[in-house]
């Protein structure tokens, strides 16, 4: 059913830290892994070995430069995976019901059999999250390991989604955003976790920690110190760059 | 966007398809017996043959007829029950004109009703998409019901018709491109929104997260086909709308229809491709592309 819940009882969801993240990919290589053995269709890998390899992923870590005013650089890695929007635009596009949110927390998933394969929910996606399997010709997304998290097989501490598991530096976080005295909400709370494109008016569940405000560095202009123009030359190089100046 | 041949055709086609149909169903021309039979035959030929092109975008064709579930939420099944519809209703209007030489006016009516909003239910499917400015507007509705309308028009002979409907055909493409090129600025949408960094200071890319492709890049991030942009809606203008306009307005004769019709034709595929081509999806932001 394409209709989004009017509200759903928790909303389950992830809080990705840009403060800590390291860059190192294993939540998208923990992601490929557990998603390719477990429910649904595995997730492809097209010309593995070829000349153009490529192949159907749930997480990628993008890594963006911010150039900021009288501050260095900084350096941001950038997990992006499913947002399981309140108001997500890929459900109620689908044609077949393929597509739908769970009322109970919120998990937008897809039914693999009823998938025509049409495309529609991942143009409607603005964030990129749904991937076509080359494979399989259905659509693939996050589950948010809805595998894992409730899986009564798996020890305690490994129902969570596999991303979150796995992450050496500690930069993701789930639970349920719904409620506003759970850990990840009052973290989000406490750091000021923000929306992707609000503008787009998807409402997601997942939110961002933008990165911490950076040690100001009391230093003189360093960069002055290697410039290499030869205003301040004094002697015989002084000398002969007024002379090649008049020329 | 990718711009994929068989939604490009599907789109033509099929709207071509309807909009006779619209004509004949209300009854503008009442062809009967070996007419009414060509007639028809196009309208359902062509309406068939871009479903049937639509149907090769899928990945799984065998499930299509599930498409027809969700109306309540989504264009695309909207479409399906739609066009579904039209072409059942219409039926015995088509059937009682080739074969009884009795046009049936009510099930004409209520058929070209339902295929004229077949139409706007395709033009809806790109139009509702927020995530690509430059077709999340009202302008894109009425370029593709314009042109349905005005290429049916040349096919039901009513000539002095199409002739306006091309002229509005070819306002609406003026009006869609330059709405268009405003939207993407309009959504508010940018590289410091997607990331959430914008806040900081310039934001851009430095390392994408794979090497290679991706199904993303393929399907919404399409940047090669712009750089012909402007000949190419010059084409559109030009062959899609002007041209047969004025022709459809000289002495009427066979040659004139055929000509007018195939100069629209290529420029309505020419306004399809740009149509996907040049449109961004913000997803782009992520891969520092538009």
């Amino acid at each position: 059913m394409t209709t989004l819940p009017a509200s759903t009882r928790n909303k389950l969801g992830l809080v990705i830290d840009l403060d800590t993240c390291v860059g190192c990919h294993a939540c998208v290589i923990s992601c490929k892994g557990w998603n390719t053995e477990n429910y649904g269709a595995p997730l492809a890998d097209m010309d593995a070995y070829g000349a153009a390899p490529e192949g159907t992923f749930l997480n990628r870590v993008h890594t963006f430069e911010i150039t900021r005013d009288n501050a260095p650089p900084m350096v941001v890695h950038f997990p992006k995976s499913c947002l399981h929007c309140e108001d997500a635009p890929c459900v109620t596009v689908c044609p077949t019901g393929a597509s739908y949110k769970r009322a109970e927390d919120g998990i937008v998933l897809v039914s693999e059999t009823d998938c025509i394969g049409c495309g529609l929910c991942a143009w409607a996606c603005p964030y990129g999250a749904r991937e076509m399997d080359g494979a399989e010709r259905v659509m693939k997304k996050c589950t948010l390991c809805v595998d894992r998290i409730y899986n009564e097989n798996l020890p305690a501490e490994d129902r969570e989604p596999a991303c979150v598991r796995t992450c050496p530096a500690g930069a993701r976080h789930f639970g349920d955003l719904g409620d506003p005295q759970s850990d990840v909400s009052r973290l989000v709370a406490e750091r000021g976790g923000v929306d992707l494109m609000p503008e787009q008016g998807t409402r997601p569940v997942n939110k961002y920690l933008p990165p911490r405000a950076r040690d100001a560095l009391e230093a003189p202009d360093l960069a002055s110190l290697c410039d290499p123009s030869g205003d301040q030359a004094t002697g015989f190089l002084g000398w002969l760059d007024r002379a090649l100046e008049r020329l | 966007m990718h711009p994929a041949p068989s939604l490009i055709l599907f789109t033509v086609l099929s709207g071509l398809g309807f909009g006779l149909l619209v004509w004949l169903g209300v009854g503008l021309r009442a062809p009967t017996g070996l007419a009414a039979f060509i007639l028809f035959g196009l309208g359902y030929g062509l309406a068939g043959v871009g479903l049937i092109a639509a149907a090769f975008h899928l990945g799984h064709p065998e499930r299509a007829l599930k498409a027809m579930t969700q109306w309540r939420t989504s264009w695309l099944s909207r479409e399906a029950v739609l066009a579904a519809a039209a072409l059942i209703i219409m039926a015995p209007h088509a059937a009682g004109s080739v074969f009884r030489a009795t046009p049936l006016p009510v099930f004409g009516a209520l058929g070209a009703a339902l295929a004229l909003a077949t139409i706007i239910a395709t033009a809806m499917i790109y139009a509702q998409i927020r995530a690509v400015p430059r077709w999340h507007h009202w302008s894109t509705p009425p370029v593709f019901v314009l042109a349905a309308l005005a290429g049916g028009a040349v096919l039901a002979a009513q000539l002095t018709l199409a002739a306006w409907l091309m002229a509005g055909l070819g306002l609406a493409m003026a009006l869609h491109w330059r709405e268009g090129d405003r939207r993407l600025a309009a959504s508010r949408s940018d590289v410091g929104t997607a990331t959430g960094l914008g806040g900081l200071g310039q934001v851009r890319l430095l390392e994408p997260p794979h090497s290679g492709r991706n199904y993303l890049l393929r399907e919404m991030v399409h940047v090669v086909g712009r750089k012909h942009a402007v000949k190419l809606r010059l084409i559109a203008l030009g062959l899609g709308a002007v041209l047969p306009a004025a022709l459809l307005l000289l002495p009427a004769g066979y040659a004139i229809i055929a000509f007018a019709l195939s100069a629209h034709l290529a420029g309505m595929l020419a306004q399809r491709w740009l149509f996907f081509a040049e449109a961004e999806h913000v997803v782009g932001f992520y891969y520092g592309k538009r």
